[in-house]
């Protein structure tokens, strides 16, 4: 047998290859099965033939998900609120690490720590709940407070342009406290020598924030921002649903890829649309997941993904 | 260290703007809990306040009245999370202990094998379609432990914790000792791991206890309904949430503040594990971690 062949080393290291099994066969059944199942888009599925044997209508689900006048509104929708997400979200989460990280008063720092924690810990169900608790038109507590104010109460439920700002809002308050401690674990690994260095060269703390600490989590956000951006088609699908579910007045600007791809196959039970769709936010994504990377390599091999 | 007038401002605006994310991450909290607890007519009256006057059990008093399907819910979130966690920590951690040792050839083929999963997709309709129909998986209560199982980032950051805490050294001489590959992992890697496996643990647990997706798509028999699915079902209707308490309509009912109760009710226990894992966050999430 050859000695670097490849059967001699499945041999020689099989207990290690028969430990890593069960993730490949689970990732063989629910993921690498089921991306082959992405032929659906180009067929017209019956129950009674299934994926492999219903009759095959070329590009006719597209032509029709694409002339239902949905496929720019969604788009739109999903990448633009992902730019917001990722927007507040790393500036929110950078200052928080920041500041967590120099100031003094160590028990306060825990405390606020622990409660920024909190919202991940929730489900998106319990959100929609802690939602309508607040804006809830009747009996809201901030309704409760504008008309005890004596002013008009607003109903944000039937007023898209609330959500432009709400949504972010939202997506900050859930995951900054997991955000920050990314960015603080970042902080930590730094050297403390260099810190050292500008104080003795009469560096203020705000100096050493802007020309020591920000330019040296740089890679630390390049790469969350990398993961994020190939993720820029993928919506936050339980946000969305929970907090808007399918409230037609709000759905034209609140409707992203993923509520149209579910809506459609559970609910109006149209599998050509939802594999279209489906299948349309795939391949985008993997097309925008390599453009960045080759982007990022050109650039500096060391930020890239693979 | 030299304190000077820009500390001083640094501090002021520093505990400012902590200070504030801290309230506008846990007022809500607070006005969740406090709102569970106000009567009916006081909300009917004056709407919810932060601190309201009239206390009331009679929501709690309501879904405990007949607590069969909340205890029901309960006893099936409680056991598909604690087998789900198990089971998925103990085989991620032995698929990211292959992935670090060095005399594994094909170590960045597994881990690329992993990472494509994440990079496409079929899309939500084979998914379902190839679940429900192929695997036979739909009202089946597998499909709540198996779906949540994995996650490969999870996978990747364990590997990089072993890679950056224990010394190929120590694999070597236990090897020498006559150590078996998987006798090595058990009692070297394992024991050794616990920062990441108590944070990637608690990561895994919340994804099972708060998953209401996999059994909106996948379970239509009541009886295997999760706590999270069953209080979205509360939610999203209050003679629902009449049903699924008490077989009649009360006219008297707590509607209002049953929804938050509830809500108060489902969050429950997982909130508690916080503090235990907490010291272990920031040593076991490193981030060189996210990268593939």
């Amino acid at each position: 047998m050859k000695k670097n062949g490849f059967w001699y080393e499945i041999k020689k290291n099989k207990v290690l290859y028969a430990m890593f099994l069960p993730v490949a066969i689970y990732y063989i059944l629910f993921a690498y099965i089921p991306m082959g199942g992405i032929v659906l888009a180009f067929k017209e599925f019956n129950y009674r033939d299934g994926i492999l044997f219903s009759p095959w209508n070329g590009f006719k689900n597209f032509e029709y998900f694409f002339a239902s006048g949905r496929a720019w509104l969604v788009t739109k929708n999903t990448i633009l609120y992902n730019i917001a997400f990722l927007a507040a979200y790393t500036v929110f989460s950078v200052a928080c690490a920041i500041f967590i990280a120099e100031l003094a008063g160590k028990i306060f720092k825990k405390f606020i720590q622990s409660v920024m924690f909190l919202p991940y810990f929730v489900s998106w169900v319990v959100v929609a709940a802690m939602m309508y608790n607040f804006f809830n038109y009747d009996y809201g507590l901030i309704n409760t407070l504008i008309k005890n104010l004596g002013g008009e109460p607003i109903d944000i439920y039937s007023n898209p342009t609330y959500w432009y700002f709400l949504l972010p809002m939202l997506y900050v308050w859930k995951w900054v406290g997991y955000g920050s401690v990314l960015y603080l674990a970042a902080i930590m690994g730094f050297d403390e020598e260099c810190y050292e260095a500008a104080i003795i060269d009469g560096a203020n703390i705000f100096q050493r924030i802007f020309y020591i600490t920000i330019p040296m989590l740089k890679p630390t956000m390049i790469i969350l921002i990398l993961l994020a951006l190939g993720r820029i088609l993928r919506g936050e699908f339980d946000m969305f649903y929970q907090i808007i579910g399918n409230n037609g007045l709000l759905l034209d600007y609140t409707d992203i890829i993923d509520t149209l791809v579910f809506r459609s196959l559970m609910q109006v039970q149209d599998i050509g649309m939802a594999s279209a769709a489906g299948a349309y936010q795939s391949v985008l994504c993997f097309v925008i997941i390599m453009f960045v990377n080759w982007i990022v390599r050109r650039y500096d091999k060391d930020y890239a993904l693979f | 260290m030299r304190k000077g007038k820009d500390y001083i401002l640094f501090n002021i605006v520093g505990y400012i703007f902590i200070t504030i994310i801290g309230l506008f991450t846990f007022i809500p909290f607070v006005a969740l809990v406090v709102s569970s607890f106000a009567s009916e007519n006081y909300i009917i009256n004056h709407g919810y306040t932060l601190i309201p006057r009239e206390f009331s059990l009679s929501a709690y008093k309501l879904i405990f009245q007949n607590p069969q399907r909340i205890f029901r819910a309960y006893l099936v979130t409680i056991i598909v999370t604690s087998v789900g966690t198990s089971l998925s920590l103990f085989l991620s951690t032995m698929a990211a202990y292959v992935m670090y040792r060095k005399d594994v050839k094909y170590r960045n083929a597994l881990a690329f094998f992993l990472y494509f999963t994440t990079l496409f997709n079929g899309g939500l309709a084979p998914y379902y379609i190839i679940l429900a129909n192929y695997y036979h998986l739909k009202n089946n209560v597998l499909v709540l432990i198996l779906v949540p199982l994995f996650n490969v980032f999870y996978i990747l950051i364990l590997r990089n914790f072993i890679r950056g805490s224990i010394p190929d050294s120590l694999i070597e001489s236990a090897k020498i000792d006559g150590a078996g590959d998987f006798t090595i992992f058990l009692r070297i890697v394992l024991p050794l791991s616990k920062p990441a496996l108590a944070s990637i643990g608690l990561f895994i647990a919340l994804n099972y206890w708060n998953d209401w997706w996999t059994p909106m798509m996948f379970i239509e028999k009541q009886s295997l309904y999760p706590l999270q699915y069953t209080l979205y079902l509360i939610l999203s209707s209050v003679n629902v949430a009449a049903n699924i308490l008490q077989n009649v309509v009360r006219i008297d009912m707590p509607k209002e503040s049953l929804k938050l109760a509830m809500t108060v009710v489902a969050t429950g226990p997982i909130i508690f594990l916080y503090p235990f894992v907490q010291r272990y966050f920031v040593r076991g999430i490193t981030l060189g971690a996210v990268k593939g």
